[in-house]
């Protein structure tokens, strides 16, 4: 499925209190989350945010915390799909887990600019950005997170393996 | 075929003779656990699953520690799902308010975490375990959910970085400082998906509270697990909490790494990260006239025995500033009433600083001590971020217990020698 949208630029260590403050963390609710996505960052995003919207950032997006409320919000806010230079460790985990659509790619974290009209095709890799006429290839996701992504996240992974009596 | 500590718990545990950095296992758990933020969404995704019953009822913990005693309705309506779950589930480790303790230091203490052991848990700081010579990491709480139902989890083998520590420590100078500092050479990114092992002979000589603080922040340098290699340390830490058999792993002497870092720590001072990441350390001489509003002396970093020990022993005899707002908050019931016995209590209420119940509270803005518009705090915490403590323009200085308590006192940061 591609998706078309608005890029929200952000920069390098974007953390996931300032994706959801934990002043906000008394509930799991998506739109609750949703309504403070990114808030201690930019307190005009959840306000502005359109569906099919995307996100870029630098480096290591998503670092701190393990808190799922953090892919949360951000699916729930409408944007579309991540692209950054690259990942922390659990929000990717988190991200496939929960089905947000997310792609490395330094050339795009680079060239892409606030404001740029950006076309993604995540299941090719490929980000087109209109507003400057360029194209982005990013790195391919690991085939095994493609399977997760296939069954529709974890969950249905491990409820398909429980059926088949994979599991205990 | 040479392995670190790292590979030889991960390919026990997928039930394989080997495993190389980079290779996707799925491997069976030891223990798992979850808190009061992260259990709703794990025990949402345990339902999803279609499960009726958990994989081992005395293999998972349920820990209300981060809203607790509830700070509001919505809060006591999430501890309350976890609860009748953990009811509902006859889960043996469910911790009540009262019996409590922030997570990473209840494990630990309970013998719940051991030596060998593969354990994951919705809370990123799981990795203090490391300091035990187990493999633990943060996940998410679908990760936990799952794990909750099968036992099992999926991993990407990390490589390894070896982190060797020379030298003697100097006077106030623990396991946060040399975490602060290592975070501060390679940045919050520099250990991305690894495993970071610690060695040398600062760490074999570091008690084991010091170990868990230094694990604990593995995760700010985006490090998968921190670990050291069991020693006579960690069995003598073990041996009278176990309560199940555990394995002692240590990395072969040929083992790859991916980098080695080697450092002589005998003049490090103690340090101070500065507003607002982690990596921004600085030795604390170099912190120049900070004031402060607020002090916090506890979390899963630092609100251990030993930690209590080292800020009692400077706030003796002395008041918090008469603008200062000082929090200790001892991490589990078992500090608590050990602070209590030996005085600890006693000395921090003379020095007029407030303690509380076991929380984590303060350390994410949650309540218990939120920065107001402006204010600012040195807190023995593990996270410094925007807003993490309060108000997006507050700021947080991390510290060691040690200096966080001469600050208290100073009313502004100081090495605990300035006192």
């Amino acid at each position: 499925m591609k998706m078309k949208g608005r890029a929200w630029k952000f920069g390098d260590d974007i953390d996931t209190d300032a994706i959801i403050p934990a002043r906000y963390l008394n509930t799991s609710d998506p739109q609750e989350l949703a309504a403070h996505c990114m808030e201690d960052a930019d307190a005009a995003f959840a306000g502005k945010v359109q569906p099919g919207d995307v996100i870029v950032a630098g480096k290591n997006f998503g670092c701190g915390s393990s808190r799922e409320h953090a892919p949360i919000a951000i699916k729930a806010s409408g944007v579309a799909c991540v692209v950054a230079r690259s990942f922390a460790r659990i929000f990717y985990r988190n991200a496939f887990n929960m089905g947000l659509p997310i792609l490395e790619c330094p050339e795009a974290a680079e060239k892409i600019q606030d404001g740029d009209e950006v076309e993604i095709d995540p299941a090719e890799g490929v980000i087109t950005n209109h507003t400057r006429n360029e194209s982005y290839r990013a790195d391919p996701i690991p085939p095994f997170m493609q399977e997760l992504l296939e069954a529709g996240g974890l969950i249905p992974y491990v409820r398909r393996r429980m059926e088949a009596g994979g599991a205990s | 075929m040479p392995m670190t500590i790292a590979e030889k718990i991960l390919a026990v545990h997928a039930g394989r003779d080997a495993v190389h950095p980079g290779e996707l296992i799925e491997a069976r758990l030891d223990f798992c656990l979850a808190n009061d933020i992260t259990a709703p969404l794990a025990i949402e995704a345990f339902r999803r699953a279609g499960a009726t019953k958990v994989f081992d009822r005395g293999r998972i913990a349920l820990i209300p520690d981060h809203f607790v005693p509830n700070k509001d309705i919505a809060s006591a309506m999430q501890v309350k799902r976890m609860r009748d779950f953990a009811r509902e589930y006859g889960i043996v480790h469910y911790f009540e308010v009262g019996r409590m303790g922030i997570e990473h230091a209840l494990l630990p203490e309970q013998g719940l975490a051991l030596p060998g052991d593969l354990i994951i848990g919705a809370d990123s700081h799981t990795c203090t375990y490391g300091a035990l010579g187990a493999f633990a990491t943060g996940v998410g709480s679908t990760d936990l959910g799952a794990a909750m139902v099968t036992g099992k989890a999926w991993f990407r083998v990390p490589p390894s970085m070896k982190f060797v520590f020379r030298g003697e420590r100097r006077p106030w100078v623990g396991g946060k400082d040399l975490i602060l500092y290592v975070i501060g050479k390679i940045g919050v990114d520099g250990a991305r998906y690894r495993a970071m092992e610690f060695e040398g002979e600062v760490i074999r000589g570091l008690p084991m509270a010091h170990r868990l603080t230094l694990c604990n922040m593995a995760i700010e340098a985006g490090a998968k697990a921190g670990i050291i290699a069991p020693d006579a340390v960690t069995e003598t830490y073990v041996k009278e909490r176990a309560k199940r058999d555990y394995r002692v792993y240590r990395s072969d002497p040929d083992a790859a790494y991916e980098a080695v870092h080697e450092w002589d720590v005998s003049d490090l001072e103690p340090q101070v990260a500065l507003p607002h990441s982690p990596e921004n350390v600085r030795s604390v001489r170099e912190v120049a006239d900070v004031a402060v509003d607020q002090v916090v002396i506890g979390s899963c970093t630092n609100g251990r025995l030993e930690d209590l020990r080292e800020a009692a022993g400077i706030l003796k005899g002395r008041k918090v500033a008469p603008n200062v707002r000082c929090l200790v908050i001892p991490a589990t019931q078992q500090i608590y009433r050990r602070a209590m016995e030996e005085g600890l209590i006693g000395i921090f209420l003379d020095a007029e600083a407030a303690v509380s119940t076991p929380t984590c509270g303060p350390c994410l803005g949650g309540h218990m001590g939120i920065l107001a518009k402006g204010e600012r705090a040195v807190a023995t915490t593990n996270r410094n971020f925007v807003g993490r403590m309060g108000h997006p323009e507050s700021e947080v200085y991390l510290s060691g217990p040690a200096v966080a308590a001469a600050s208290a006192v100073a009313g502004r940061i100081v090495h605990p020698d300035e006192l």
